[in-house]
């Protein structure tokens, strides 16, 4: 199977440099962090790998394909997005919303077909959202209205998924929640890119972490590798308490690094 | 508010075109002369009485045939800007080209040209609409926010506003005045075919521009980075639905005037029967604003008009009521 490859991507905005020289690769099956502070250039990566912004330097590709030059259609049935907190401008139902995940599979002339109507029941199955299928979105409460934009996301059937902190505005249970669905997804063969700030919980869950600072990579690897002290510290600048329970290990950031 | 077609959409569409049929065979019965449908049918083959088809043909058709693509025009020009802009209130108005057709129809009568040619004030109101165009792509061109196209049309269109003004303070006499306001104020009246032959193309180019643009509004229901990563050309939608207004509008007010309320109304008045999907409301939306503008120009031929009432005034009139009723009906789901 084909991973993401991210070979030197740079870009300046502004005239500000926002990233430089960021290489990564991202296996299909697994779910990879996207770490490191605010302003770090985290989302700014998602959206160069997404085409959404050109990047100045380096490469994205897919196996030999550079998703730049794939037509559109085609990179959006590649790589699927989750914005960070994504609007809905009109009151679609929910299964409706879903429904636009479809979209790069279908013609301008088509209309849903049998196996897009499966694709979407599944997507919200998985995220638990197939009861209120027909519900307006504008009614949802914030953690459903989440699952919604997941499935959307799901309903793509995406190689890869890059998620923009699904996570940030959910309660610990849907946060927990999210967490599994996208684990779910990458044990079933797809390659998912999340973007997060719980350290701890990306701990947990990720299988790998890329830790970004100051416009680059500072560390990649497994969790226990990325999250050292030393990395924290020049990252984040905090200082953690790690602890132990069961086999689980576990940290949360403690106090400001002087 | 439950959208009763949202899952059968053709049967609306069926729905809307028996309405349309009924409203256009009702456009060719009534006027000065009031037939029956029997009569009208028969005139309109060409047999029977000669005047009463020369009455029917060349008069009453080219009216119904020019509303019929008016209407369908306005209607959805208003839906797919609406879910362009993802934004309920705008309609063809937004991008500047009615007000800057108006401009350049005033332009024309002012300096007299409607007497040198038929054509003068058409060709005048849809070279206003270009120039808008032309105006509104170097602006908003390099920039992608849909805000700046917004602004930009409401900068055109208050320049062209503001030109309209200019034009109608010097009019030369009271009667010149007169001829600007009741241009303004649209109508079907004394349309021909030459009017048909001269619109009805740049209508249909406009239409083919904007021709299976569904999929990508649809898309944009979600903001522009997620119809992106759902392989849409933002740029390439964006070009072709505001193109495709330009040229269809900038038609349309050529040979009617500025006929408001039609494009804003019917997207709201469809949302109610099918719900607010914007590739759900295209087709349904231009029917509709077909049937709504046939019937508001057989209001005009009432007798309680005196034959005075224009088209713009009685859509207007119908609009503005509609839409505060469907803003109150539909302001718990907009929430």
């Amino acid at each position: 199977m084909n991973a993401l490859k991210i070979e030197g991507l740079g870009i300046r905005l502004g005239g500000k440099q926002i990233l430089s020289g960021v290489s990564f690769t991202m296996p299909r099956g697994k779910v990879v962090g996207l770490i490191g502070p605010n302003g770090a250039g985290k989302s700014t990566a998602i959206k160069c790998i997404l085409g959404l912004i050109p990047c100045t330097d380096g490469t994205v590709d897919v196996g030999d394909t550079n998703v730049a030059e794939m037509p559109p259609r085609v990179r959006a049935k590649t790589l699927a997005y989750v914005p960070q907190g994504a609007p809905v401008h009109w009151p679609l139902t929910a299964e409706r919303t879903v429904a636009l995940g479809r979209v790069p599979h279908l013609t301008p002339w088509q209309t849903l077909g049998a196996v897009d109507e499966m694709a979407i029941k599944e997507a919200m199955q998985k995220t638990d959202c197939w009861i209120f299928r027909d519900r307006l979105v504008t009614t949802l409460s914030g953690g459903e209205r989440a699952r919604v934009l997941l499935a959307r996301t799901l309903a793509v059937g995406a190689d890869f998924i890059l998620a923009d902190e699904p996570i940030a505005a959910l309660d610990p249970m849907h946060q927990l929640q999210v967490m599994d669905i996208l684990k779910a997804e990458a044990a079933s063969g797809t390659g998912v890119l999340v973007v997060m700030h719980d350290l701890g919980l990306a701990m947990r869950t990720c299988d790998q972490l890329i830790l970004l600072h100051d416009t680059n990579v500072l560390a990649t690897g497994a969790p226990s590798e990325v999250l050292t002290d030393q990395n924290l510290k020049i990252a984040f600048g905090v200082e953690v308490s790690r602890w132990q329970d069961g086999n689980i290990l576990h940290m949360s950031p403690m106090r400001v690094v002087s | 508010m439950t959208a009763i077609f949202k899952n059968k959409p053709w049967a609306l569409n069926i729905i809307l075109f028996a309405l349309l049929v009924v409203a256009a065979l009702m456009s060719g019965m009534f006027g000065q002369v009031n037939l029956s449908p029997a009569e009208f049918i028969l005139a309109l083959a060409g047999d029977g009485n000669e005047g009463l088809s020369i009455i029917v043909r060349e008069l009453r058709l080219p009216r119904i045939l020019i509303g019929v693509l008016a209407g369908a025009t306005l209607g959805y020009t208003g839906a797919a800007l609406q879910g362009l802009l993802r934004n309920p209130l705008a309609d063809p108005g937004v991008i500047g080209v009615s007000a800057s057709a108006g401009l350049g129809a005033v332009i024309a009568i002012y300096l007299g040209l409607a007497a040198v040619s038929a054509f003068a004030i058409p060709l005048m109101a849809m070279a206003g609409s270009l120039a808008a165009t032309l105006i509104l792509m170097t602006l908003a061109a390099r920039d992608s926010s849909v805000l700046t196209l917004i602004l930009a049309g409401i900068g055109i269109s208050s320049l062209a506003t503001a030109g309209i003004s200019l034009v109608m303070n010097f009019a030369a006499s009271p009667m010149s005045l007169q001829d600007m306001v009741l241009w303004m104020l649209g109508s079907l009246e004394n349309r021909t075919f030459d009017d048909l032959l001269l619109a009805g193309p740049f209508i249909l180019i406009g239409w083919a521009s904007m021709i299976g643009v569904g999929q990508g509004l649809n898309a944009l229901s979600l903001g522009s980075d997620t119809a992106h990563s759902l392989g849409i050309n933002i740029k390439y939608l964006r070009w072709r639905v505001v193109l495709g207004t330009a040229l269809s509008v900038g038609a349309t007010v050529s040979v009617c005037g500025a006929v408001g309320f039609v494009g804003l109304v019917v997207p709201h008045i469809v949302r109610a029967f099918i719900g607010y999907e914007p590739r759900a409301l295209l087709l349904p939306s231009a029917i509709a604003g077909a049937v709504l503008l046939t019937l508001a120009d057989i209001l005009t031929r009432l007798p309680i008009g005196h034959g005075q009432l224009r088209l713009g005034v009685v859509m207007a009139i119908i609009g503005a009521p509609l839409f505060i009723h469907i803003i109150f009906k539909t302001r718990e789901s907009m929430r």
